[in-house]
């Protein structure tokens, strides 16, 4: 497999993490309670944590010099390729949570099978961030039935989440010709495969939390080929604007 | 004196509780939750715990405030966790005030209506990625100066919670400085910045060990209470005659023309502080008082229906274990 292909694919993967990890830095200092703001964090810590564990790997194998903040920062729109989902804004902590548990439980789905991936490098990420994201899956779990089956507006606010969220969750499983490459060589996973236990993991989770899932054949893709919601030019000017406004320079 | 005098002694002369109470603090024992304890002791204290807590969680504003401009993945999550850090404390410190018999949400409360205060410091805008490092190098340095007396002090909640902020505080006072070093050795548009970042906030940073001896209430009491050991001006000194060598270390300039070491008292003689700014920003007219407050308040506010559907489910689980009981 080509070291451009390999690059891709993980940026598939990597870019998910760096652009969650993004807007759920935007909440730290500003959660419903302290208790909640400090497990937020976590989750942004642990995603970021990843993110440069993939970043790093990806310079290594390009071997032109970049750096994995060249690789964070210094991308095109159109260069990231993570899904539209983890880019949506945190419109209320019911879209934060929304967001986070439907890639939450694909994360973990991926990450139970990219841990035997035979590039021994992504098999380590992999594995050391299954811990991390089973606990980020618990959580957003937890959340969504508390939400679900806690008040009638906390039931009304998620369930307006999901139903808006819920056209970005099919993307996930989309496979791009990179994704294939890596799977055809036993280095990525075959998204295919988790579908049906995703689908099983959302349903238990949301009769639990007594919340519906829409009834709409209509999804969103794009984000895998690096076209974005209106939203991600935001977030970028936010995360690049030191590394564009003082380019060449150490911090 | 011992345990067993004290109390003879006591018995002879029939010490009022707050005597014996005096005296336990004397010997450095600690005062726990469930001890009697004087009715001004617990009302300082829940005044001085938590105005601390409430400092942790409104400075946690101005540094969360670059959290999603950071320039390198390694200073974004460094920052991260220090601003979580910083929510840990406010988290320790409501639970030691709580033991006071006092609710997180009357905390709050105080907080959002103006009654409580919390350190000034933090109604200064960040406008540069410089003052990231300015405010770990300088406020969490004044801070730890502030705080490492606390350690030992008398109320055993609070001493131990100390315990745990210092050692944390000394780690960002050591991260602050480490961007400030690398801002310094950078380009000349870096060393600029680090340059106008410790001019802004030096003076502040001074302001932070509070008004002038002359100035000061409540000083003797706390000190019997080892809420404090020095005095304002001791600790203001202290600071200074830490922090110039460190500036110099790395060619940054101190913004005050009449810094001047002084041999004979063997510390740096100061400028005057500018004390009008620094009641105009107690008072609540600071740059940033209002955005910090809306800040608060909004997340709060916001938080509402979250914490009430927390409150409902939770009940509702209990609820439903009932049922099975029966
Ligand atoms: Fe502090
Ligand atoms: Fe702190
Ligand atoms: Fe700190």
């Amino acid at each position: 497999m080509k070291n451009e292909n390999k690059i891709q694919y993980i940026y598939g993967i990597a870019d998910n993490a760096l652009i969650l990890g993004q807007r759920l830095s935007e909440l730290c200092g500003h959660g419903p309670n302290l208790e909640t703001d400090i497990a937020m964090t976590n989750m942004a810590l642990d995603l970021l944590g990843q993110t440069r564990s993939y970043y790093q790997y990806v310079a290594q194998l390009s071997g032109d010099g970049k750096t994995e903040d060249d690789i964070a920062f210094l991308r095109i729109e159109r260069q990231y390729k993570n899904v539209l989902l983890v880019e949506q804004p945190n419109r209320h902590f019911g879209y934060v949570i929304t967001r986070q548990f439907f890639y939450d439980a694909f994360h973990l789905l991926l990450l139970e099978e990219l841990q035997n991936s035979n590039d021994e490098t992504v098999a380590a990420i992999a594995k050391k961030a299954i811990k991390e994201v089973s606990y980020h899956q618990r959580f957003s779990s937890d959340w969504i039935k508390r939400l679900g089956d806690g008040t009638e507006e906390s039931h009304q606010k998620v369930q307006e989440a999901v139903d808006d969220l819920w056209k970005y969750t099919d993307e996930l499983f989309h496979m791009t010709d990179d994704d294939k490459i890596a799977v055809e060589n036993g280095v990525g996973v075959n998204t295919y495969d988790l579908r049906e236990k995703y689908d099983q993991r959302i349903r238990e989770v949301f009769e639990e939390a007594t919340i519906t899932i829409p009834e709409t054949k209509w999804f969103q893709k794009g984000g895998k080929q690096g076209i974005h919601s209106e939203h991600m030019g935001y977030l970028l000017s936010d995360l690049q604007y030191m590394q564009r406004t003082y380019p060449n320079m150490k911090w | 004196m011992s345990e067993k005098e004290i109390k003879n002694h006591g018995a002879e002369h029939s010490l009022s509780l707050e005597e014996i109470f005096e005296q336990r603090i004397a010997r450095d024992e600690k005062i726990e939750p469930k001890d009697w304890m004087p009715e001004k002791y617990r009302k300082t204290h829940i005044r001085q715990i938590s105005q601390h807590a409430h400092s942790e969680i409104v400075g946690m504003l101005p540094e969360g405030n670059w959290i999603t401009r950071a320039p390198s993945l390694r200073r974004k999550v460094a920052l991260l966790a220090k601003v979580q850090d910083e929510a840990g404390h406010g988290l320790y410190l409501y639970s030691a005030c709580e033991t006071l018999g006092i609710s997180r949400e009357e905390l709050y409360e105080q907080l959002h209506t103006g009654k409580a205060k919390y350190s000034s410091i933090f109604n200064y805008p960040t406008v540069t990625w410089a003052d990231m490092g300015a405010i770990g190098w300088l406020v969490d340095g004044a801070a730890i100066i502030n705080q490492v007396p606390l350690c030992s002090t008398s109320y055993g909640p609070y001493a131990r919670a100390m315990i745990r902020v210092c050692k944390e505080e000394s780690f960002h006072q050591r991260q602050g400085y480490e961007i400030m070093i690398t801002l310094a050795n950078g380009s000349p548009e870096q060393k600029e910045m680090a340059q106008d970042a410790l001019n802004r906030w030096w003076w502040p940073s001074l302001m932070m060990f509070g008004p002038t001896d002359a100035e000061s209430v409540h000083t003797a009491q706390s000190m019997k209470w080892k809420l404090k050991r020095k005095t304002n001006d001791e600790l203001r000194q202290q600071f200074i005659d830490q922090t110039v060598p460190q500036a110099e270390l790395i060619g940054l300039t101190i913004p005050d023309p009449d810094l001047k070491w002084n041999e004979e008292k063997k510390g740096y003689d100061f400028g005057k502080i500018d004390w009008d700014e620094f009641w105009q920003v107690v008072k609540g007219h600071g740059p940033c008082n209002k955005e910090r407050m809306t800040a608060r308040v909004n997340a709060w506010e916001k938080g509402e229906w979250v914490r009430n559907a927390a409150m409902a489910y939770a009940k509702k689980q209990e609820d439903k274990k009932l049922k099975k009981a029966i």
